[in-house]
């Protein structure tokens, strides 16, 4: 186990290729899944956005700066990033604080801290820091983890999770509140604790449901059924239904989608462009992608499994998993599977800050397998 | 760290790798889950979703609720609905907007000024959702419409419900009106249940029971063609009526004392003092509703605006003025309650009063005074000094407090919206009020002029009716209800309102009584002041009269010679409630620059008394 092979084989044969990828801490298949999916999504936002050639510029400008970071990561070793972990979590959790502050006089930009030059959204910083702050504090402590461990550990999730949940942003609090859970679920949490926390959760859904205002669980009732809204939430998923299923096996070709040309289907090149794919590309573009995704998924998990020691086991298994914790919520919504929550389709919907963001991830991930070698276990 | 405790790499790393291998499990499920339904919706229900999507196009539209109606407390109509033609466009139907809109603008069937907003509303709605050019089309120029439709792909005529008042400026004041929802009225109601909703209230009862109203907007999911043509509805919940109202208001009543006032500004309020219904609130003058539901034009609301009468005002609600000596039969209550005096305690009227060591004269309305009064005669006469020194007496203070219990300067809770609190002056309010430090003592003048009801002192018509109903109940109020019943349209099925007591007033029943025997005394007394509106009474009447001065014509206002003397007249106000003994009815009346209590207002509260008394005792 400590020293595996290349799944590009022999390392003694590296062609000239290779050993520039290794240079850069590169891990080629990785790279490779990224580029082709980024790739595929520009085709489709072509065509979801309305041929509109400044939106296509705007997108290839953040798929650049996107890459950048994660180039600009992927040379960072692992042991940095660990030193830095509970800096980063500290600083972001005081930028999410200063956000609910400040967003208390300007009322609307909640989300947004403003830096003069630069716009971002301190829960994007979280989407890694929550990870990272877990990965460290579990890195020197015997696995699985003890109780008053886990109970720190679950401030560390819940406390950022909530305050972007506050802002109100539920699908990025999700997200956020994910990737630190899957830390801790990798990190060994006894599986009667996992069974005893799902039937707490269970047990606790009707009481709460007991003390929600009528309005509270009539939102709720459309969340999971918005056909009984349709001149509201539940327009977009019957509009997004329609779509997918009009597009067959085939789809009915690359911008000849009716739902999505005629403006029918809602939010068509951000959150629900998985949408507009199934129509346009069928069964076959949406089975591609998500092999596609998977593939990334699974070099993800690779990564973390060759990984060799605590942090960046635990870090690249989540980075990976949340990934699609990613893929999962949007494709479910936009079928219908699962509640409209905004999360973007990754690396296809167009918007800046999550990609950027979800690069950041896969630089991570570079890291951890550019930099193993050099440790010499 | 513990021996136990200590770090083993081997067996964290084959823990890891379970997890990893069930993480994968879970991530090809989960992906297969996903991919299923994709099948489901692509391959299974292809059919289905296709014929939705190719050349049909399913669109969901609103179906708006028809509004619930407002009847009186006999069932009279106060307000209904009625159809009327609107002209509509749908932005993705239309080849070329703007000379559609030029061609429209042509025929005169679209304004000019309306223009901004048109094109403002297309741009920010769904490409499909029709936008309204015009709310209301005359007959004539529908059927213009209709000649020229070929021309016009995209624009249509919709019949859809108004709202009609067909009492016109009868009970305007109470009934309010419905106008067109706007982008600020979306954000306070529900805007989801408004998604087909033209019209919201705005004022008045209309505003004040909008929920019950309203009711619940329906759906229905059509299949159009490429035109636009509906060819098939696949589902359709309907909407679900909005409640009918009955309001407490008696019609005829209302339009008595509306008749009553007629060609002057004021207000009547009438109450029933044993349940607090509120049975006529009339202001004069008043402006008709059905201008603002069917859509007023910029020069029409201008001039509403700027009549020098204020029609849109609501003075029974909003109009804030001295009470004046109306208050002296309570003031005489506190007295007695006090105990700072008797019923027998005479005092000496010269003529004028003044506070020890001032020289200044407070002068009595009578300038050779009363000579000697009692409680009673202090009433009946109206006389100013006995007040002037019950005020210096009792103090501002307790003034205040038992005033107030009598819902003087505070709002008394009515349930239309825009209600006017009036002021009780204090010396805690007049330290808070001004800002000068100067301005901020109270001083014992200011006490006195507020024994006759002047000062700072304001009450609103509303609140001098209330505080006859709870004289005339003798201590136990309540809150002042236009609220009747609420029907259900569909199953008829009526609700009465229920009456909200106030907490009850805790006084001597003889003390009461004799405050009461005192107003008896200004109706049927042989020196009472109001004694010529007593004139063969059927009942006993307990009432008081009020004048009060106005200080000046408000500024910025336009000057019409011969108005400017009329405006400089006192108000003249009047409160009453009959039988005296066990009264039925509260009125509060006020007339602008009526000049005279006794004979502006206190007619007017008798005729309104008689109607509702004599149709009662049928």
């Amino acid at each position: 186990m400590a020293v595996s092979p290349s799944v590009f084989g022999e390392r003694h044969s590296l062609t000239l290729g290779r050993r520039i990828m290794a240079g850069l801490r590169l891990d080629a298949p990785l790279l490779a899944g990224l580029v082709l999916i980024s790739g595929f999504g520009l085709v489709v936002l072509w065509s979801a956005g309305g041929q509109d050639s400044g939106l296509m510029m705007r997108q290839l400008v953040r798929l650049g700066v996107a890459f950048g970071v994660l180039l600009a990561i992927a040379q960072v070793p692992p042991k940095i990033l660990r030193f830095w972990s509970p800096w980063l979590f500290a600083g972001g959790l005081a930028l999410l604080v200063a956000v609910l502050l400040v967003g208390d006089f300007g009322k609307g930009a909640q989300r947004w801290l403003d830096l003069g030059v630069v716009r971002f959204q301190p829960s994007e910083i979280m989407k890694l820091a929550v990870p990272m702050m877990a990965a460290w504090y579990l890195h020197d402590r015997p696995l699985p983890p003890r109780f008053l461990e886990l109970v720190v550990l679950l401030a560390l999730v819940a406390v950022p999770a909530a305050l972007i949940a506050q802002q109100p942003d539920l699908g990025t609090a999700l997200l956020v509140g994910s990737s630190g859970v899957l830390v801790v679920l990798l990190g060994g949490l006894r599986l009667r604790l996992i069974a005893l926390l799902g039937a707490a959760a269970a047990a606790l859904a009707p009481v709460l449901w007991h003390f929600m205002h009528d309005y509270q669980r009539r939102r709720v009732l459309t969340l999971f059924n918005p056909e009984s809204d349709p001149l509201g939430a539940g327009y977009h998923i019957i509009q997004s239904k329609i779509a997918i299923g009009s597009g067959g096996l085939f789809g009915k070709g690359w911008g000849n989608g009716s739902q999505a040309q005629l403006e029918f289907l809602p939010e068509r090149s951000t959150d629900f462009i998985f949408a507009v794919l199934g129509e346009e590309f069928g069964l076959i573009g949406l089975v591609l992608l998500m092999l596609g995704y998977l593939f990334l998924v699974g070099r993800g998990m690779y990564i973390a499994l060759q990984a060799q020691d605590t942090y960046t086991r635990l870090l690249a298994g989540s980075i990976s998993l949340t990934f699609f914790v990613y893929v999962f919520v949007n494709t479910g919504m936009v079928s219908g599977l699962l509640p409209v929550v905004g999360v973007p389709l990754p690396l296809v919907s167009y918007g800046g800050t999550s990609m950027v963001t979800l690069m950041a991830g896969f630089g991570i991930l570079m890291s951890v397998n550019g930099h193993r070698n050099l440790l010499g276990k | 760290m513990r021996v136990d405790r200590l770090k083993d790499h081997w067996r964290e790393q084959r823990m890891f790798l379970g997890r990893v291998i069930a993480a994968a499990v879970i991530v090809v499920l989960l992906a297969g889950l996903v991919v299923y339904r994709l099948v489901d919706l692509q391959v299974v229900n292809f059919e289905h979703f296709s014929r939705l999507s190719q050349g049909n196009r399913v669109r969901i539209e609103p179906i708006p609720p028809v509004r619930g109606l407002l009847f009186d407390r006999n069932g009279r109509v106060l307000a209904e609905n009625h159809p009327v033609y609107q002209l509509e466009l749908v932005p993705e139907q239309v080849r070329d907007l703007e000379s559609t809109l030029a061609a429209l603008l042509e025929l005169e069937l679209v304004q000019e000024e309306d223009l901004p907003r048109i094109r403002n509303q297309i741009r920010s709605q769904r490409r499909f959702d029709p936008t309204i050019l015009r709310h209301r089309l005359s007959e004539e120029e529908a059927a213009r419409f209709a000649v020229h439709r070929p021309r016009f792909t995209g624009v249509d005529i919709q019949a859809r419900l108004a709202r009609q008042y067909p009492l016109g400026e009868s009970g305007s004041h109470v009934i309010g009106y419905v106008g067109a929802v706007s982008e600020n009225d979306l954000k306070r109601l529900d805007a989801p249940n408004y998604a087909g909703t033209a019209q919201t209230g705005r004022i008045g009862a209309e505003r004040a029971w909008e929920h019950l109203l309203h009711g619940t907007t329906g759906y229905r999911q059509i299949l159009v063609n490429a035109q636009g043509r509906m060819l098939q509805e696949l589902e359709r919940i309907d909407a679900a009526p909005g409640r009918n109202v009955y309001l407490t208001i008696d019609l005829e009543l209302q339009a008595v004392a509306e008749e009553a006032l007629q060609g002057r500004r004021g207000a009547v309020v009438a109450m029933d003092p044993r349940n607090g219904e509120v049975l006529a609130l009339v202001s004069v003058p008043s402006y008709d509703p059905n201008l603002f539901s069917l859509g007023i034009s910029t020069r029409q609301y201008q001039a509403l605006q700027t009549d020098i009468d204020q029609p849109l005002f609501n003075r029974a609600l909003r109009g804030q003025y001295p009470p004046g000596s109306t208050i002296k039969p309570i003031l005489a209550l506190a007295g007695l309650h006090y105990g700072v005096i008797t019923g027998r305690d005479t005092i000496f009227c010269p003529g004028w009063f003044s506070l020890p060591n001032h020289s200044h004269r407070y002068r009595d309305w009578k300038r050779t005074g009363h000579g000697t009064v009692n409680l009673e005669e202090s009433v009946a006469q109206s006389c100013d000094v006995y007040y002037y020194r019950l005020a210096i007496t009792l103090g501002i203070e307790r003034m205040h407090d038992f005033l107030s219990k009598f819902g003087l300067g505070h709002v008394t809770g009515i349930d239309i919206p825009g209600e006017q609190p009036g002021l009780m002056p204090s010396r805690q309010w007049k330290r808070t009020a001004f800002s000068r430090p100067q301005d901020q003592a109270w001083f014992p003048g200011e006490t006195v002029i507020t024994g006759i009801g002047q000062g700072y002192m304001l009450t609103t018509p509303l609140q001098l009716a209330q505080a006859a109903a709870i004289l005339g109940n003798r201590g136990q109020g309540f809150r002042p209800t236009l609220l009747a019943a609420v029907e259900d349209p569909m199953s008829g099925e009526r609700e009465n309102s229920g009456h909200q007591p106030l907490p009850p007033l805790q006084l001597a029943p003889q003390k009461v009584e004799e405050a009461v025997d005192s107003m008896i005394a200004v109706m049927h007394g042989p020196r009472g002041t109001a004694r010529a509106s007593a004139r063969n009474a059927e009942w006993t009447i307990a009432g008081k009269t009020g004048t009060a001065q106005v200080v000046a014509i408000a500024q910025g206002q336009e000057y019409d010679e011969s108005k400017v003397d009329e405006r400089h007249r006192p108000h003249a106000l009047f409160i009453s409630f009959a039988p005296a003994e066990n009264p039925r009815i509260a009125v509060g009346v006020l007339v602008e620059n009526g000049a005279s209590g006794s004979g502006a207002a206190a007619p007017i509260a008798r005729l309104v008394m008689d109607n509702w008394l004599n149709r009662e005792a049928d």
